[in-house]
């Protein structure tokens, strides 16, 4: 199937298999690899990623779903104002561990800022549900993200 | 507040953060091939017959006849094989790999291949291990390993007739690691210079790098262990990756080129090392003064198919039974036993979570069946400082066990609430545990088997290396090291190097484990750093080499298990405040505190997420991580079916810290990285003791566990 799509900002129309996962065609055909395999069946959302800015496990898509679609990944989100809001936020609360689970947290915490950008500590439990984390315990993600829609007025 | 303690800017996070850390995944090699493990589908068979079918150009089978050397990895056992030669021992067993290009086409291979078992019956339980239902599979008793000490005369105690005698058996099943990053290694053998060189995910470079001089029955300088990026490791990536590397190399070997091997999460789940079920007796005797004046424990671990770590695991679990009491007449056996199911390995806590989860369950159903509040029957029992071991060492070493349980008290009115619930029936509950974790390896271990050896390369231009074998899986090992020697020399931090190890390059300081690193190794480089500062000179290069010397006081008889089973000792006090919905048996976590004596904190947000995420792992342990057997398959496999807490599932965490410098360690610096897992299921499975009044055995505490208890109305007030 010939597929028009933008991925991180680059216009693609290319003839692809329309069943193969988004995951698999990011990372193995585009080699975008800021998006990550954790579980491969969508509960764990370390392969989040931005599909007409909304939040999508990459592991749960084909591809022909995003035929004249938009694609953002990590590696070309890295680039925005809200993005470097969410990275201090994270360091400065030391919100990383192993840092596999860290890109799609990242994905996760814009979407739920842009919808809500003073989120309560029960409404940012809830919006960063869809992702596990196996080291911090979540506490100090909370805090990061916390910290985010504090210093982020206006960004979203 | 100590310097060295305020938290700086953890030096691997941006790259994490953007996605640009490269973990084994993230590796591509110019004409890499890509290998799939086919795998054992009975408990126990002889394997008769193979079927391979015809093999398109460019695909491979690796199996036992590609292993030059010795097919059996190199451990403390000699008894587990990279592919199974004639007999399975589990479901999952690596009979061999397929490896090609595409991973489409060597799924359509691996379709094809036909193995003919000829079924034994299998030994699926520790109690199909004692009674010898099939031929035993390892040696003649289906005993790995097997151990007692004693100290005292428990004989005289229990015959007497003023003590009250008090009798249970605790139970405890599966955790897996889930570690978020799957296993992965990639192979690359050079065949120019006849060298294997591995990347992967890992804790323990040295591990595979001598598992691979077995296997290859090559020198030293043939064999090279990278370790990349890792996501997460948590005890699971000590010894499995050995199993795998091997794997890899011997594809790649064959091949002449790189090959790698990526798990998928359900192959993860199903087939690598878990924590070690257990079947914990405890039998004390109280006077009446609730003074505990003897026990008799006997702990039982289900090690699997094969041997791995599992005798380590077995005394770690019997050195820890006793808890943090002080009983005087003690007698602890233990027995691992071999069984036709997935080996079990090595998991944050190390033995230490199955005991102290049996131990402080009794404390707190005696406590009900003496009726005397658990707290004040704790304090009545626990050591103090210069008080003796289990395996009669000394807590030498200042407990401040009284101060914290005073700390711990103020933070969550635990002792009021516990009254509160205590006294109706409102669903609501609070437990505390009190834990201890040994730090370092076991007895001599550091001095006898690991031998570490670490390096301080000062270059010309003034930057320092630190030369490691130790890992950064997460815990923050690269920023809390370059912050040490920092420190210590007054240098900035960036003039401070430190790469993930590459056994060309870094000496042998020993696996990351046992909350070793911080301690052992941070502890040497700390030292190294000092003689490099008395022997600095500008712009010319100096090497420190520093190895391990055990400190004189440290007397330990490993035959007879007596003396000081660790150098020294981190403490815990961990509260966990609950409610449970009276119709589903669902509980809430509600608040949880937490007071830690690690020595001196090295980095107050790395300690802090070291203490979060294993108190998370802890309250999973006792809440929700259910992993059950049906006829050696796992039915939960995946991530769906094995629930790790969410964010949902884990309270608003509140920790303090006591300050306790330990003199060996770095700045005083203990370990840290496995005691805060240790108290989560204890203290938790006591919060539902308090709310619902029912004696516990077990954990999970599933709702489905907790309607099975109180169905069997064990209540022990009436």
């Amino acid at each position: 199937m010939k597929i028009n799509t933008i991925i991180n900002g680059k216009n693609i129309i290319e003839e692809i298999n329309p069943s193969k996962r988004l995951l698999d065609y990011l990372r193995e055909d585009l080699r975008i690899l800021g998006v990550k395999e954790g579980c491969g069946e969508g509960e764990c959302g370390a392969c989040a990623v931005l599909i007409d800015n909304v939040l999508v496990n990459s592991c749960l898509v084909a591809v022909g779903y995003i035929n004249n679609k938009e694609v953002v990944t990590i590696d070309y989100f890295k680039n925005t104002e809200s993005y470097k809001i969410i990275e201090e936020s994270f360091i400065k609360e030391g919100a990383v561990q192993c840092g596999f689970c860290t890109p799609g947290f990242v994905i996760a915490t814009y979407t739920l800022l842009k919808k809500n950008k003073s989120p309560s500590e029960e409404e940012i439990k809830e919006g960063i549900s869809g992702n596990l984390c196996r080291c911090t315990g979540y506490n100090m993600i909370v805090n990061a993200v916390r910290r985010a829609s504090k210093r982020g007025e206006g960004v979203w | 507040m100590h310097e060295i303690s305020k938290s700086v800017n953890k030096v691997d996070a941006a790259d994490k953060i953007s996605g640009k850390a490269k973990f084994v995944s993230d590796m591509y090699f110019d004409d890499m091939l890509y290998a799939k493990t086919y795998r054992s589908s009975k408990s126990r068979a002889r394997i008769k017959n193979i079927f391979i079918p015809d093999l398109p150009e460019g695909y491979y089978i690796i199996d036992k006849n590609d292993i030059p050397g010795k097919n059996k990895i190199k451990f403390i056992f000699d008894d587990f094989p990279f592919f199974a030669d004639e007999y399975v021992n589990y479901i999952g067993e690596p009979i061999l790999l397929v490896v090609g290009e595409k991973m489409e086409i060597i799924k359509k291979i691996f379709s094809k291949i036909k193995v003919d078992y000829e079924e034994i019956t299998p030994i699926l339980t520790i109690e199909d291990a004692q009674n010898k239902i099939s031929k035993p599979i390892y040696g003649d008793d289906n005993i790995f390993a097997s151990y007692s000490f004693e100290k005292g005369d428990i004989n005289n105690i229990f015959e007497r007739k003023d003590i009250k005698i008090i009798e249970d058996v605790y139970e405890t099943g599966y955790q897996e690691q889930l570690y978020l990053e799957p296993q992965g290694v990639i192979a690359d053998y050079d065949y120019i210079n006849d060298k294997i060189n591995i990347y992967g995910s890992l804790q323990c470079p040295y591990y595979v790098k001598n598992a691979l001089m077995q296997a290859f029955d090559y020198p030293e300088n043939k064999i090279r262990v990278v370790q990349t990026t890792t996501g997460g490791a948590f005890g699971g990536k000590e010894d499995y990756p050995s199993l795998i590397a091997g794997h890899a190399a011997f594809a790649s070997f064959k091949a002449k080129r790189p090959v790698k091997l990526i798990f998928e999460r359900t192959e993860d789940i199903s087939f690598t090392t878990k924590r070690h079920p257990s079947k914990i007796k405890i039998k004390t005797a109280t006077d009446n003064k609730n003074r505990i004046l003897a026990a008799e424990i006997d702990v039982k671990l289900d090690g699997g198919a094969y041997a791995g770590l599992s005798s380590v695991v077995l005394q770690r679990a019997m050195f820890a039974s006793t808890g943090v009491y002080n009983i005087p007449n003690l007698k602890v056996t233990g027995e691992v036993y071999s069984t036709n199911t997935i080996p079990n390995g090595a998991f944050r806590g190390f033995g230490s979570p199955q005991a102290f989860f049996a131990i402080e369950s009794h404390m707190n159903n005696s406590a009900l069946k003496l009726n005397v509040e658990p707290i004040d029957f704790k304090r009545i029992n626990m050591v103090k400082t210069g008080d003796p071991t289990s395996t009669g060492g000394t807590f030498r070493d200042e407990v401040f066990l009284a101060k914290m349980i005073q700390k711990a008290d103020e933070m969550s009115d635990y002792t009021k609430k516990y009254r509160d619930y205590a006294s109706k029936n409102c669903n609501k509950g609070i437990g505390m545990s009190l834990i201890f974790h040994g730090c370092g390896f076991t007895g001599s271990g550091e001095r006898d088997i690991i031998k570490a050896e670490v390096k301080l390369k000062k270059n010309e231009n003034n930057t320092v290396e630190i030369l490691i074998a130790n890992v950064d899986m997460g815990q923050g090992v690269h920023t809390t090291f370059k912050k040490i020697v920092s420190n210590v020399l007054n240098i900035p931090l960036e003039q401070v190097i430190i790469n993930n190890p590459d056994t060309d390059l870094v000496p042998d300081s020993g696996p990351t484990v046992a909350s070793r690193t911080i301690m052992i190794v941070g502890g040497l480089v700390s030292k190294a750093a000092e003689d490099l500062k008395v022997k600095w000179k500008d712009n010319e290069e100096t090497v420190i080499t520093k190895n391990y010397i055990q400190p004189d006081y440290i007397e330990w008889d490993q035959d007879k298990m007596k003396g000081d089973a660790y150098p020294t000792y981190s403490w815990s006090v961990q509260v966990v405040e609950i409610e449970i919905h009276p119709a589903t048996y669902e509980i809430e976590t509600k608040r949880v505190w937490s007071v830690y004596d690690v020595g001196t904190v090295i980095d107050e947000n790395i300690v802090l997420g070291q203490c979060d995420g294993g108190f998370a792992q802890g309250l999973g342990y006792g809440i929700m991580e259910n992993m059950t057997l049906k006829e050696g398959n796992i039915l939960q496999n995946s991530v769906t079916d094995y629930v790790i807490p969410s964010s949902k599932d884990i309270p608003k965490m509140e920790t303090i810290f006591i300050d306790n410098p330990y003199k060996e360690g770095p700045f005083g610096a203990k370990g840290a990285g496995e005691l805060p897992l240790v108290g989560g299921a204890p203290a938790y499975a006591a919060a539902v003791q308090n709310a619902l009044k029912i004696k516990i055995n077990k954990v999970p505490l599933i709702p489905e566990v907790i309607m099975e208890v109180l169905e069997n109305e064990n209540k022990y007030n009436n």
